[in-house]
């Protein structure tokens, strides 16, 4: 029962959510409040540092880390609306840490109470249905860190699938690359652009509404696309949906 | 040494993305190939766990090569073999060129061999005056096409039917078809000659036993049993991680190499040599050498981080999930190995530095992790080589990257270490973004470095409030 749980839920909110789609955040808090959970938030938070990481900035990427631990270690629990954030910090941190013991300590200390958002809904807390509402069809694009990082195929689903009124159709491919991959879309586009496309077409082709998924950076990138093509499909982050 | 064109990775992407035979092509192969995999791995008797036991099998392997290449040296040696060690491409290629000396070669058939593309043995051999045949079908393709592989496992699948049917009209001499079969029995016509005719033959290793001291091929057409058993002469190579310690190894290993590759249960031929004929066979060659290639290996096994790279057991199965290979093809990769395995095994091999395109411009997805029979954490590996690239390594002769880029990282360190700064740095950006938003409300274009964001995609503009200025507002409520 949601009920028993008197954990405080601190949100981790990807650096993305906070400074261009903050009504992500904005839609987790109306979940944990729907549900009678406490939540704080910790305002001096930034980034975890993946793009550092991901660069090979491991130096970068440590300053980041510690910021964080510094920030979290404390918390009961840290729930993120982003499964390459959430991996970042669970599988990386203590890598990247595990020259510096007490640091590397400190590091497992925080992986092992962070989790993504609909992992904590369904595998933490046991909570597949949130009540909401939504009219139309949508369609589920599987985020490579989520899927493959965290083993997300199923929560998302079975969260999409309880919305009343919505009707989940699944796409082609819903577990193949949208061509994000953080400075990767930046530096090459062109193989970047051919993956996005091959994802939007394969959204649309389902007929769907909108596209949801766990990973804003993802979303971004299909929206960026479906955008340019001005095709009438939006993104909706699952938060969002589940605020609904 | 093959060819190294790694630098050309984006130009040849685009080239790749544009040609639509190509993509129909890639698409075709990897829904072919790629997309039973993981069923395949999952209807194993012992579960797709069987992949970390081959992991594990392979890893004792590369931690006791030397041992495990002794005691194969040893055992190959007991059967009449040969074996030479060879140190570098251009070892190699000396070694067999003065086997061939010895044994008066003239013609050669080859079965497909990584290895072999990698030292650039078919130029040598051509160079030397020698007829040199590829006899796996689609390299024997792009042999006559005088073309490269662009899949390492099918190597042709970058051409049309059509395509074939004006090159075998050509250079074979039949009439114009398109017909597969047709096509196929040409060239079979055509193979059978050379080896019945061949003094040498070639080919690759796909594993050794160091127990046994044997070697295996895998083939889905025969053609490596017909060019290791027909010519008076054989010659495999080897890179000197591909062993095990066992025989009954082997199994684990190719049951998985089968599923990886292309979702079969076994390959069609899988052979055991074990040395040149005995007294009394009915067929094999006279004399059977092993050449076994260092060519940068050794520094590999050195390093911790990358040592796990020599676990590969060249099936593709990576190749046939990666999105990115499915976009761009083989030939952008710049060396004979190409998609994932390419983009950590080739900069292991030509220089960090000199193919940091190939492991740059993936989008660490881990399909490929998961696709793999042994296992191998390529993404892993992936980000150590950016890790190297940005720190520099003398080992890798690798010089520290590039200056204007760490100063920028640097910077943003420091910004998200300090809230009011990032703040204020944000707020920065929105002003200036407020100039370049257009009407839908949306960003359609983005100075350099994020111009290559806005070619074909929009961005929407950094919002007016951040979540955590919700959230102090909201506190306030
Ligand atoms: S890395 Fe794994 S999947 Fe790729 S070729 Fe090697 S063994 Fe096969």
């Amino acid at each position: 029962m949601p009920g028993q749980q008197t954990q405080t839920v601190s949100l981790f909110i990807q650096c993305l959510v906070d400074v261009m789609y903050p009504e992500v955040g904005v839609a987790m808090l109306k979940i944990f409040r729907k549900l009678g959970i406490p939540v704080d938030c910790p305002t001096n938070q930034t980034c975890c540092g993946q793009p550092a990481y991901n660069s090979g900035y491991r130096q970068q990427a440590r300053t980041a880390a510690r910021k964080f631990i510094e920030i979290f270690e404390h918390k009961e629990v840290i729930v993120c609306p982003s499964g390459s954030c959430v991996t970042t910090v669970r599988h990386h941190y203590p890598d990247l840490l595990s020259d510096e013991p007490d640091w590397h300590r400190r590091a497992e200390t925080v992986s092992g109470k962070t989790f993504e958002l609909t992992q904590y809904l369904v595998d933490v807390l046991g909570i597949d249905d949130l009540g909401a509402r939504y009219s139309g069809k949508l369609t589920y694009h599987d985020s490579c860190h989520a899927l493959r990082a965290l083993g997300l195929q199923e929560q998302p689903r079975r969260l999409i699938s309880n919305v009343t009124g919505a009707e989940l159709v699944e796409m082609n491919d819903s577990d193949r690359c949208c061509g994000f991959g953080g400075s990767f879309a930046i530096k090459y586009p062109d193989i970047s652009t051919a993956m996005a496309k091959d994802k939007v077409d394969n959204i649309i082709a389902t007929g769907a509404n909108a596209v949801v998924g766990v990973d804003i950076s993802c979303l971004m990138n299909i929206q960026g696309l479906l955008n340019r093509k001005k095709s009438p499909v939006k993104i909706l982050h699952i938060a969002e949906l589940l605020a609904g | 040494m093959a060819e190294i064109r790694t630098e050309h990775y984006k130009s040849e992407a685009r080239k790749a993305i544009k040609d639509r035979t190509l993509q129909g092509a890639l698409a075709d192969v990897q829904d072919r190939l790629g997309k039973g995999t993981a069923k395949a791995y999952r209807e194993l008797p012992e579960g797709p766990g069987l992949r970390l036991k081959a992991h594990e099998i392979r890893m004792q392997a590369v931690e006791n090569l030397d041992i495990l290449l002794e005691t194969l040296a040893e055992n190959v040696r007991e059967n009449g073999g040969k074996v030479i060690f060879a140190e570098d491409a251009a070892a190699a290629v000396t070694e067999c060129l003065e086997i061939a000396r010895r044994h008066e070669v003239r013609t050669v058939v080859k079965g497909k061999s990584m290895v072999t593309e990698e030292i650039g043995l078919n130029e040598a051999l051509t160079a030397a005056g020698m007829e040199v045949t590829e006899t796996d079908l689609g390299e024997y393709i792009i042999q006559l096409a005088g073309e490269s592989p662009s899949h390492i496992i099918a190597p042709a699948i970058h051409k049309t039917r059509q395509q074939v049917g004006r090159l075998f009209a050509e250079k074979l001499g039949i009439p114009y078809t398109e017909d597969p079969p047709t096509l196929t029995q040409a060239a079979r016509k055509a193979l059978r000659e050379k080896f019945l005719a061949a003094d040498m033959g070639i080919s690759g290793c796909n594993l050794a036993c160091a127990e046994t001291g044997h070697i295996t091929t895998v083939s889905n057409e025969g053609n490596i049993r017909m060019a290791t058993t027909l010519p008076r002469v054989h010659v495999a190579f080897m890179g000197m991680e591909r062993v095990v310690a066992r025989l009954e190894d082997h199994d684990i290993l190719f049951r998985l190499l089968a599923r990886g590759a292309a979702a079969q249960h076994m390959a069609g031929y899988i052979s055991y040599i074990g040395g040149p004929r005995q007294p009394g066979h009915a067929d094999g060659p006279d004399a059977f050498y092993l050449i076994i290639i260092d060519n940068g290996r050794s520094r590999i096994l050195a390093d911790e981080d990358f040592r796990e790279m020599l676990c590969c057991i060249r099936c593709a199965a990576c190749l046939n999930v990666c999105p990115v290979y499915g976009k761009i093809g083989g030939h952008s990769y710049g060396y004979p190995y190409s998609g994932p395995v390419g983009a950590v095994v080739t900069p292991l091999l030509v220089g960090i530095d000199r193919a940091k395109h190939l492991f740059m411009g993936e989008t660490l997805c881990g399909a490929c992790k998961d696709a793999c029979p042994v296992d191998i954490d390529i993404p892993r590996m992936l980000l150590a080589l950016r890790a190297r690239l940005v720190e520099g390594d003398r080992r890798w002769n690798t010089p520290p990257g590039n200056l204007v880029e760490k100063s920028a990282y640097t910077a943003w360190s420091l910004a998200i270490r300090n809230r009011s700064l990032y703040d204020g740095l944000r707020w920065l950006s929105a002003q200036a973004q407020q100039l370049m938003t257009a009407r839908d409300g949306m960003i359609h274009r983005l100075p350099f470095p994020f111009s290559g964001w806005t070619r074909s995609r929009d961005m929407k503009p950094l919002a007016r409030k951040t979540f955590m200025q919700h959230w102090k507002e909201m506190q306030k409520e």
